[in-house]
């Protein structure tokens, strides 16, 4: 066992970490942690008064345990109390138990905050610095509110402490992050940016990153750092490495104050004063003079010092963009360190040198590397470095060099972590696309693509080369003798099959002149693969066979045998039954004329922005792609296309897919919603991505209770709540968990649990689309007098939810009395643009908090004739609208969360159930009487509670449920 | 809550530190936004998963959510930074030696016991290198000189 240091000793907190540590089994840990837990304990509620001391010890102890991962309910008032002591180390555990263990209970944070209070006005620059830090590792509202005004005084105050105003400074920073509103820096700005004038690094260090969040957002009032910064710099870099004595580290001054200061100056564009200006070019320079000097030492530590002020300088250099020479410097210096033996930094040099590849000054300068970079793809063993490789080489290719590009980037696919093989199939389809001089190349590419890494080609990427061809007159006959050639592998992908489907059904004929190529044996080949297809793809080739039927008439009978086969023509999947029976029909029945309009080549496509690409983009997010299609003459789109003869048709069926909701519920962890487009109907519908919605048309609901219109409320304000909403409210009266709604957008599951007068909900927004939701944004709000009668609160959810991600959403219920209105759900998101508004209730209803009371008939009967006024009684007489059936109204009235009581009514027939309501106020009896009249089909309900609205209330909701 | 572990907040750098060991266990963990107890558990066990499987030869930055975790292994420590995408690597990656230095000189030639028995001071060090996300003093001389100085208030 280490030496605990002397002074402060706490033997016991030693003891009790060594006995935990000995613990051979986690059942031994918990026993000795109750064991403690006990102690410290009747320690707290003993009559005897426990000196600051042991109170610190225990505390200290409920801390250690807490972060073992326990539970701690008790020893807040004990920390508490500590912040008041005059110790140091007293101070010191209670502010710590504080800032870990963050408690919003509201009287708690008063006591808190006035402790924090005076400490703050103490004068003491230990103890002003002990509250500044819980300040900013709690960083909450009422936080804020408290000292928002006080901490910007003490920044700047003449006589405070170096070490007080470091902390004053980033604990201003943290609650300007929490609460921007609150903090008024007015006044203050001008004294806060000469902070960077200060004599003392530590609180230039600190204060600085206060200055670059407020600059970040409000860079006009406080642009005058510009020209401050710029002198801080150049002073830092000019300096000696030994001058700065304590801010420099291994000889090199200074290093993280540099960084900040360069990090700063990308908040602003290029100083505009001459002067300024000048004097930070030559800041620049000497720092790329730097890296080109022989090394002040051989450790590491040295170099990655140097270079991270480097790599800052050469970010401040992008960013400004202007500067020719500088952005050749930097792209040369990054060009040595491609070779560098220390992995990092060649990590870092691939990364920083393809912002650079966008820069018009240095994209050349970048493409004198490529040789490197390929060298690096094919030889790094770290796959996120050879990541950094691919993402360099996209990046610098253009129109000279895309072809050495794309073949390594291919021979790259066949060897490529799996991770990052998806984003590579994107990138070279891409490039070939935008780089495709001659569009047989481009075909070439794309067929290797598939050939060579097929599982990963999406159906973007294959949508994506039909289209093409399709709109590329030039290029049909070639590509559809290079499918026809690629088809005749043994074993090819299924996204070849589809792909040569489709082509040699809209261009087979131009091949067909070749005896090799005759319509029968493309035929024969296609159907060759048939069996061997995944359903959508089968459904593919029908369409493809009936499309053969109109070129080749010679074909016909074949194709007809086909179709009229058994397996087809009663495939027991519907979609395939349904176009061989139509095809079937379709060709015989119709007029060689009739047959030619319908069976038509298919129109090219409008353009739009390349489907790909948006997918690269929603991979890595907005602003990663920096290679946009810069030619919009020479590509066309598969998007907006309407009408494909059997295309429509799966559009149709896949609109009439039962979405997997059940999935929803099982799980607890925020796993994926699996497959949110059934991959059944995905053929083509999946591109026409922008039409959102209306493409699956026909909504999905299991329920029923939302067959209207999808949500398109375009007002900001919350929408109305749908009329559904409280039908749907009913269904919850009984039970806790299930799907509370969906759209063709959207669904969201709940789970939720009661105890006492407290609920704890999950919701879990399931995004069914492929296309990520932005600005997601859920709001619970209590109308009118529910305001003072449930305390609800949430935590935020993140503002993206991810296409096919679900995101889960906790919210925390506490019942203060009796209530009748559901609080309001509001979920508002854009969805391609377009805002969604949604409003509903949430299933939160007065009998959740009942608490099931067991008793025997005569108490029953005695409490039942104390509750015999008028107004405590509620009955309703009601036609039975489900099935009669015995167990499921016993699981109905448990689920209503009273105790189902047997033999005290002395009908059998007839149930009677008890119950308490919880609420922070007070506590409801409640009994319950329901007897059902199977001859008539009715029921008749009777509640008696001691608070007439109470009755009412659940006799209303109960009365639904049957 | 306007720091949401998501894009949105772009002056945020560090959003955590860890140390853990090779099992797993936390020695330290400091938060600089709002996590529930759930969430904290589930990204201490992604660090520990995305970090132990690298070897020395690989970078010592890696990719994680939108976020990047910085980090260097010291015995059988892995101390991890978790900053923005666009923040300095380097720097970072100094910030924990710097920070490791400090702790070697307080607990003399430290170990993980050290951090163990002495987890409240620990606490104590960080917050004075590091506060609300950022650094906040990266002289040795000055931090130990004030550690020292709070070691006498015992």
């Amino acid at each position: 066992m280490p030496a605990v240091s002397k002074g402060d000793g706490m033997r016991g907190l030693a003891v009790f970490i060594s006995d935990i540590r000995n613990c051979k089994s986690k059942e031994a840990e918990i026993k000795r942690i109750n064991k403690e837990l006990a102690n410290i304990r009747s320690k707290f509620k003993g009559d005897k008064a426990l000196d600051g001391y042991s109170k610190k010890k225990y505390v200290c102890k409920l801390l250690f345990i807490f972060l073992l991962g326990h539970d701690i309910d008790f020893g807040h008032m004990e920390a508490v109390n500590l912040l008041s002591s005059n110790k140091y180390t007293e101070k010191q555990i209670g502010y710590l138990f504080i800032s870990v263990l963050v408690n919003s209970n509201s009287e708690l944070i008063r006591l808190i905050n006035n402790a924090i209070k005076n400490d703050l006005s103490s004068r003491n620059p230990t103890f002003m610095c002990l509250a500044l830090h819980c300040i900013a590792n709690v960083g909450s509202r009422e936080m804020a509110e408290a000292f928002a005004g006080e901490i910007p005084r003490i920044l700047v105050a003449g006589d405070t402490m170096d070490s007080v105003k470091q902390s004053a400074a980033l604990c201003l920073l943290r609650l300007y992050k929490a609460s921007p509103d609150l903090v008024l820096m007015g006044e203050w700005t001008s004294r806060v940016v000469h902070l960077l004038n200060d004599q003392h690094m530590g609180v230039v260090t600190a204060a600085i990153s206060l200055i670059t969040c407020l600059s970040s957002k409000n860079p006009d009032e406080f642009k005058t750092c510009v020209s401050l910064a710029v002198s801080r710099l150049s002073r830092i870099v000019s300096s000696a490495s030994t001058d700065l004595q304590d801010y420099t580290y291994y000889f090199v001054p200074a290093p993280w104050l540099s960084c900040k200061l360069l990090r700063l100056l990308q908040c602003y564009p290029p100083p505009e004063d001459g002067a300024v200006k000048g004097r930070l070019v030559e800041c620049l320079e000497t720092i790329l003079n730097k890296a080109q000097e022989p090394p002040k030492s051989k450790k590491v530590q040295h170099s990655n010092a140097k270079n991270a002020i480097l790599f800052e300088a050469i970010s401040l250099i992008i960013h400004y963009d202007s500067e020719p020479n500088l952005l050749v410097r930097a792209c040369n210096q990054l060009g040595q360190f491609l070779q560098h033996r220390e992995t990092n930094l060649r990590y870092l040099a691939l990364e920083s040198m393809c912002t650079l590849a966008s820069s018009e000054f240095s994209h050349e300068a970048v493409k004198t590397h490529i040789e490197t970079v390929i060298n690096a793809l094919k030889t790094e063993r770290d796959v996120s470095v050879r990541q950094r490789a691919a993402d360099l080489l996209y990046a610098m290719c253009d129109r000279s060099n895309a072809k050495q590009i794309v073949a390594e980037m291919l021979s790259y696919l066949e060897t490529a972590d799996y991770s990052i093989r998806e984003e590579m199939v994107l990138k070279v389809a891409i490039l070939a696309e935008k780089y495709a001089v001659d569009y047989s190349w481009y075909v070439d590419t794309i067929l290797n693509l598939i050939r060579i890494a097929g599982d990963y080609v999406s159906e973007e990427v294959w949508y994506r080369v039909i289209q093409i061809v399709i709109n590329r007159d030039d290029v049909q006959g070639y590509a559809a003798k290079t499918v026809f050639e690629a088809l005749q592998a043994p074993a090819c992908h299924e996204n070849m099959v589809k792909v040569g489907g489709y082509i040699l059904g809209e261009f087979g004929n131009l091949i067909a002149g070749d005896p090799r190529s005759s319509p029968l044996v493309q035929f024969n080949l296609l159907h060759s693969k048939f069996h061997l297809c995944s359903v959508p793809t089968r459904a593919l080739l029908l369409s493809a066979y009936i499309k053969f039927i109109n070129l080749f008439p010679e074909t016909k009978a074949t194709i007809q045998e086909v179709l009229r086969s058994d397996s087809q023509i009663r495939n027991s999947d519907v979609e395939l039954q349904q176009r061989a029976v139509e095809y079937l029909k379709l060709s015989s029945i119709a007029s060689t004329d009739v047959l030619a309009t319908v069976l038509e080549e298919m129109p090219p496509f409008p353009e739009r922005e390349s489907s790909i690409l948006a997918k690269l983009k929603k991979k890595k997010g907005p602003g990663a792609v920096s290679v946009e299609l810069e030619d919009g003459k020479e590509r066309g789109e598969l998007n907006g296309g309407g009408d494909r003869a059997g295309d429509a048709a799966i559009a149709a069926s896949n609109a009439s897919t039962p979405s997997p909701s059940a999935d929803l519920l099982g799980l607890r962890s925020a796993a994926p919603v699996s497959g949110a487009t059934p991959s059944a109907g995905s053929l083509l519908v999946d591109v026409f991505s922008e039409a959102g919605p209306a493409a699956t048309s026909a909504g999905v609901n299991d329920d029923g209770f939302l067959s209207s219109a999808p949500p398109t409320a375009a007002s900001e304000d919350p929408a109305p709540p749908l009329p559904e909403s409280d039908e749907l409210l009913n269904k919850f009266v009984c039970k806790n968990n299930g799907v509370l709604f969906e759209n063709q957008l959207l669904q969201i599951g709940i789970k939720s649990e009661y105890r006492q007068n407290l609920g704890r909900m999950y919701l879990f927004y399931g995004n069914k689309t492929s296309v990520q939701f932005v600005s997601f944004n859920t709001t619970v709000s209590c109308p009118g007098e529910l305001q003072s009668q449930l305390n609800v609160q949430t935590k935020t959810v993140e503002p993206l939810v991810e296409g096919g991600a679900q995101v889960q959403q906790v919210i925390n219920i506490e019942c203060l009395t009796d209530f009748i209105d559901a609080p309001l759900l509001n979920i508002k998101f854009r969805y391609g643009g377009a805002l969604q508004n949604i409003s509903l209730k949430l299933p939160v209803t007065i009998n959740k908090f009942f608490q099931p009371t067991e008793m025997a008939a005569a108490d029953f009967f005695q409490r039942w004739k104390q509750l015999s006024q008028p107004q405590q009684e509620a009955q309703k007489i009601f036609k039975a609208s489900h099935g009669m059936d015995t167990e499921v109204l016993k699981a109905k009235l448990l689920g209503l969360g009273t105790a189902l009581l047997e033999n005290v009514d002395p009908n059998p027939e007839n149930y009677v159930c008890a119950g308490v309501i919880q609420t922070k106020a007070q506590q409801v009896g409640c009994l319950l009487r329901l007897e059902p009249n199977a001859q008539a089909q009715m029921y008749r309900l009777t509640l008696r509670s001691s608070k007439d609205t109470v009755s009412q209330r659940v006799c209303d909701l109960l009365a639904e449920q049957f | 809550m306007p720091c949401a572990f998501s894009f949105s907040c772009t002056c945020c750098s560090i959003r955590f530190i860890l140390i853990q060991n090779r099992a797993g266990k936390t020695r330290l963990a400091k938060w600089y936004m709002q996590f529930d107890d759930d969430e904290k558990q589930k990204l201490i066990e992604e660090v520990h998963a995305v970090v132990t499987v690298r070897d020395a030869k690989h970078t010592n930055f890696v990719e994680f959510r939108n976020f990047k975790i910085i980090y260097r292994r010291y015995a059988g420590l892995y101390f991890c930074i978790c900053v923005d995408v666009t923040d300095n690597n380097l720097a970072y990656l100094e910030g924990i030696h710097n920070f490791v230095e400090v702790l070697n000189e307080y607990f003399h030639n430290v170990c993980e016991l050290d951090l163990v028995f002495n987890f409240y001071k620990v606490y104590t060090v960080v917050d004075e290198m590091f506060l609300a996300g950022e650094i906040r003093e990266t002289s040795q001389t000055k931090v130990l000189k004030q550690l020292l100085m709070l070691q006498s208030l015992e």
